[in-house]
């Protein structure tokens, strides 16, 4: 079937075309897809490093790149994947588009700020690839001290300042986001009232605005090291070794935050409207996002238990650890209460949604091993550290980046995508997931150290099956990009309101118009109100 | 033929057997909540699948009861996983006394390893079964870290300070060695493997009798060669055993609480003799000038463990504490 272009009314994509009315658009709905290209393209660039790594480890000892070789691209991997993906991928594409619908605003408070905050973004993005392209980087994506400081012949410097550009780029639009939700809401749209993407992204900000200019002033402090032979972090200048990680971590684990809570916050969209119902305890829901981004601030010593750091902090820190992991499990339990008595459809977000309950609570728990000071002695520094976080970064950060994506796609594009290829993809990613971080659990316990470019003979069977997975898993990401991209042209016109969703978002066109609604919506109830009487089906 | 896919690593250390009951027991809680939760939605999928468009869900709010105890469920569950390990982590963090001690330095890209007896291995190390082992370690370059899965140990070895591990194996055998800490172009080499030994036959192959070929000839004892550069260093020459020379006397002084002319007592452990070699003015002995000039760039980190080891066999207050500790 081919459809027509959608003419039937003037929105944020037909309203003017050209490449100038791209670039200089204050549009937030414009800024937000100007980040999905750029995210979608890094996450290319990280994925392809990914690809060389597990194509280097199906034979132990490693004969595809040259160990420097294999360093650079696990480097870039990390680099790539958290400070030009995960970081901005929620945030600055889903956040940016609904935000302002979310709340029945016009756009966020400061519209040229938003897009100077893309601007931003992509400096640090070029800066980054350049470095990539002109030698690379081995540091891993901590820029451990002193070796980063001292020891590294690679670009350290660049991609250090590409990562210190990167950050304004939170700051802006969690600055942003934080004023436009206390300022634009909509008549009648009280705080209780707000989606739980809203809470989401509210607490996300707070961390964005609080934790990255640690990340600056750490990375300012590394550059001052490595021109200047400051004496900060090399202990043969005077400095100490472990200084730079207390600072990195007190930025970088809130950054896991950063990465997770809006992915939560997308959850708790595509649970309510697939179920129809409210959800379970939104205040609870609420409220835990809230207390994450709290406790997240105050948890950083557990990345550094067998650092040598004094027994006693590491036992606060394990005891703040268990406690930052009770707020994520009542959010897992209220999601699943939600289902209960739903009207719980099949489609694509929702098995997306299903997928990252399943797969965060499974990273949740693991994680418990490592807040655990006796195990995570063992573990630290292990192919079970890489699982864990993957399967909350990539089995919870993208499985419900892309539950979103598929979610409000009908209200970007204003057009539907093949269901069929949506569920089958959803199914390869979850199948394709497991096979490829499952095992290396197994390979963490057993003590395969990660970050090894060869490795002893008998972690072979686990890493080739944890390779092939990651074909799977390749295969099922390049799924959606074909039929999304498709659909842009061939996709049904989806009509305001596909899925029968309660927000605001849904009460105005697919493409909405640049000005979003053409009267300010009124609220008169509260988030999710399936069960309410003008509750229209289409 | 399939290989076969191992699960559990080897289990070969006193400590190993206590990780491994906290591992099956997280395993356990891992396990229970994820089938309860892959069980309860699949069920509420498939029972509650939306059959009309029509349908209208009832309305609910939540639970306050439900609230409250998928609250405290996991809190008392990670109240009992923390107490248990923190325990267990207490107790490895302090070596018997008992322990016989071997010193450490990592560098890019390989490990030294020191026994006391003298022998001096690379990437191999050699100890007796069931016997406390502490090994103190030192970095010559950037942060590795020394890590043996069959032990269940791991440490930093961070340049600047001193950290330790200890262990007693229990069976004999061979077992990896890692370095378990990202650190640079070789770090996936820099690996070795612990040769866990009857005593009889530790004893063997510490006369010479059926030595690796890594090992040098048969050496002097690490105290000795601390008292040769001693001597050598003119370190004997301020540092009478009297306490009459121009500096302290060093007898007994290792693990002692020693006054310093700021008004501040510390412990004479590793890290304070490592300071006073190469920063002796930043810390000096209450009664004494700051006199004695640094040893920094005259003497490796190998030597600085030597003459360690050299003033701990003049006599020791006690055995040191672990964990990191700073110059």
């Amino acid at each position: 079937m081919h459809y027509p272009r959608i003419e039937s009314h003037v929105h944020y994509l037909n309203v003017n075309y050209g490449i100038r009315s791209w670039l200089f658009t204050t549009d937030h709905k414009r800024i937000g897809l100007l980040y999905l290209a750029s995210v979608t393209f890094m996450f290319l660039v990280g994925g392809l490093a990914a690809v060389l790594m597990r194509l280097q480890l199906v034979e132990p000892q490693g004969t595809l790149l040259e160990p420097d070789t294999f360093n650079k691209m696990f480097s870039t991997h990390g680099i790539v994947m958290i400070f030009f993906f995960l970081i901005p991928a929620i945030p600055a594409v889903l956040g940016n588009f609904l935000v302002p619908m979310m709340i029945g605003a016009r756009d966020l408070a400061f519209p040229r700020i938003n897009l100077l905050s893309w601007y931003v973004y992509l400096v640090g993005a070029i800066l980054t690839l350049i470095a990539i392209l002109n030698g690379g980087v081995d540091t891993g994506w901590t820029f451990y001290t002193p070796y980063s400081s001292t020891y590294s012949n690679s670009n350290v410097l660049l991609v250090g300042i590409a990562a210190f550009i990167t950050g304004f780029s939170s700051i802006l639009t969690g600055l942003n986001f934080i004023v436009t939700i206390h300022k634009m809401r909509a008549p009648g749209l009280t705080w209780s009232r707000l989606p739980l993407f809203i809470w989401a992204h509210y607490a996300t900000s707070l961390i964005m605005l609080l934790g990255t200019p640690v990340l600056a002033i750490t990375l300012v402090l590394l550059a001052l090291e490595r021109i200047l032979h400051a004496g900060i972090f090399d202990p043969k200048l005077g400095g100490d070794p472990l200084l730079f990680q207390h600072l990195f971590w007190f930025y970088s684990h809130p950054a896991v935050y950063i990465m997770i809570l809006p992915a939560m916050g997308v959850v708790s969209e595509l649970i309510t409207c697939f179920s129809r119902k409210r959800i379970f305890g939104y205040k609870v829901v609420a409220f835990s996002s809230l207390a994450i981004a709290v406790l997240g601030f105050l948890v950083w010593g557990h990345h550094m238990f067998v650092t040598g750091q004094s027994v006693y902090a590491g036992l606060i820190f394990s005891a703040l650890s268990f406690l930052v992991a009770i707020p994520s499990a009542i959010k897992v339990f209220n999601w699943t209460a939600t289902l209960y008595k739903g009207s719980i459809s099949h489609d694509a977000p929702m098995l997306y949604a299903l997928g990252f309950i399943g797969l965060f609570t499974m990273g949740g728990l693991t994680g418990l091993f490592l807040a655990s000071l006796a195990t995570d002695v063992h573990l630290n520094g292990t192919y079970f550290i890489v699982a864990h976080f993957h399967y909350i970064m990539v089995g919870g950060t993208i499985m419900a980046y892309l539950g979103g994506i598929h979610f409000w796609w009908p209200k970007i594009s204003g057009r539907l995508y093949p269901d069929k290829w949506a569920r089958f993809a959803a199914l390869v990613i979850f199948i394709g997931f497991n096979l490829t971080f499952f095992p290396q659990f197994l390979l963490g316990y057993l003590g395969m150290p990660r970050r090894y470019a060869f490795y002893p003979q008998e972690f072979q069977v686990l890493n080739v099956l944890s390779s092939a997975g990651a074909s799977v898993l390749g295969v099922g990401y390049a799924i959606p990009l074909i039929y999304l991209i498709w659909s842009l042209r061939y996709g049904p016109p989806a009509g305001p309101n596909p899925w029968g969703a309660k927000g605001l978002e849904w009460q105005t066109p697919s493409p909405p118009p640049t000005e979003n609604f053409e009267e300010t919506p009124i609220v008169t109830e509260e988030a999710y109100a399936y069960a309410s009487e003008d509750h229209e089906l289409v | 033929m399939w290989p076969k896919i191992p699960f559990q690593p080897d289990q070969a250390s006193t400590v190993a057997r206590d990780v491994d009951q906290i591992y099956l027991f997280l395993t356990g809680v891992t396990v229970f909540f994820s089938v309860i939760i892959f069980a309860a939605i699949f069920y509420f999928v498939v029972k509650y699948r939306r059959r009309s468009e029509h349908e209208k869900p009832p309305e609910i709010e939540g639970s306050l009861t439900l609230e409250v105890t998928w609250t405290v469920v996991p809190a008392l569950i990670t109240v009992v996983v923390f107490v248990w390990s923190s325990s267990v982590y207490f107790h490895n963090a302090r070596p018997p006394r008992s322990s016989m001690e071997i010193f450490a330095i990592g560098k890019q890209w390989m490990w030294q390893l020191q026994h006391p007896e003298g022998p001096r291995e690379i990437n191999e190390l050699h100890v007796p079964v069931n016997v406390p082992i502490q090994i103190t370690m030192t970095s010559e370059d950037v942060i590795h870290d020394f890590y043996i899965p069959a032990f269940r140990v791991k440490k930093d070895v961070l340049p600047g300070r001193y950290t330790s591990i200890w262990f007693q194996a229990t069976k004999t055998g061979e077992y990896h060695f890692f370095c378990a800490q990202y650190c640079g172009a070789e770090h996936a080499g820099m690996i070795g493997r612990v040769h866990v030994m009857e005593p009889a036959d530790y004893a063997a192959w510490l006369a010479g009798g059926n030595r690796g070929e890594t090992m040098e000839k048969r050496a002097e004892t690490i105290e000795k060669r601390g008292e040769n550069l001693f001597t050598r260093l003119g370190c004997n020459m301020c540092h009478a055993p009297d306490g009459k020379g121009r500096g302290p006397s060093l007898v007994k002084v290792f693990g002692k609480r020693v006054k310093l002319n700021n008004g501040r007592t510390v412990t004479a452990d590793e890290a304070y003799l490592r300071a006073s070699i190469l920063t002796p003015y930043k810390e000096v002995v209450a009664g004494y000038a700051p006199q004695m000039p640094t040893f920094q760039g005259q003497v490796s980190e190998e030597q600085v463990l030597q003459l360690i080891a050299y003033i701990k066999s003049l006599g020791a207050e006690q055995q040191s504490s672990t964990g990191s500790k700073q110059p």
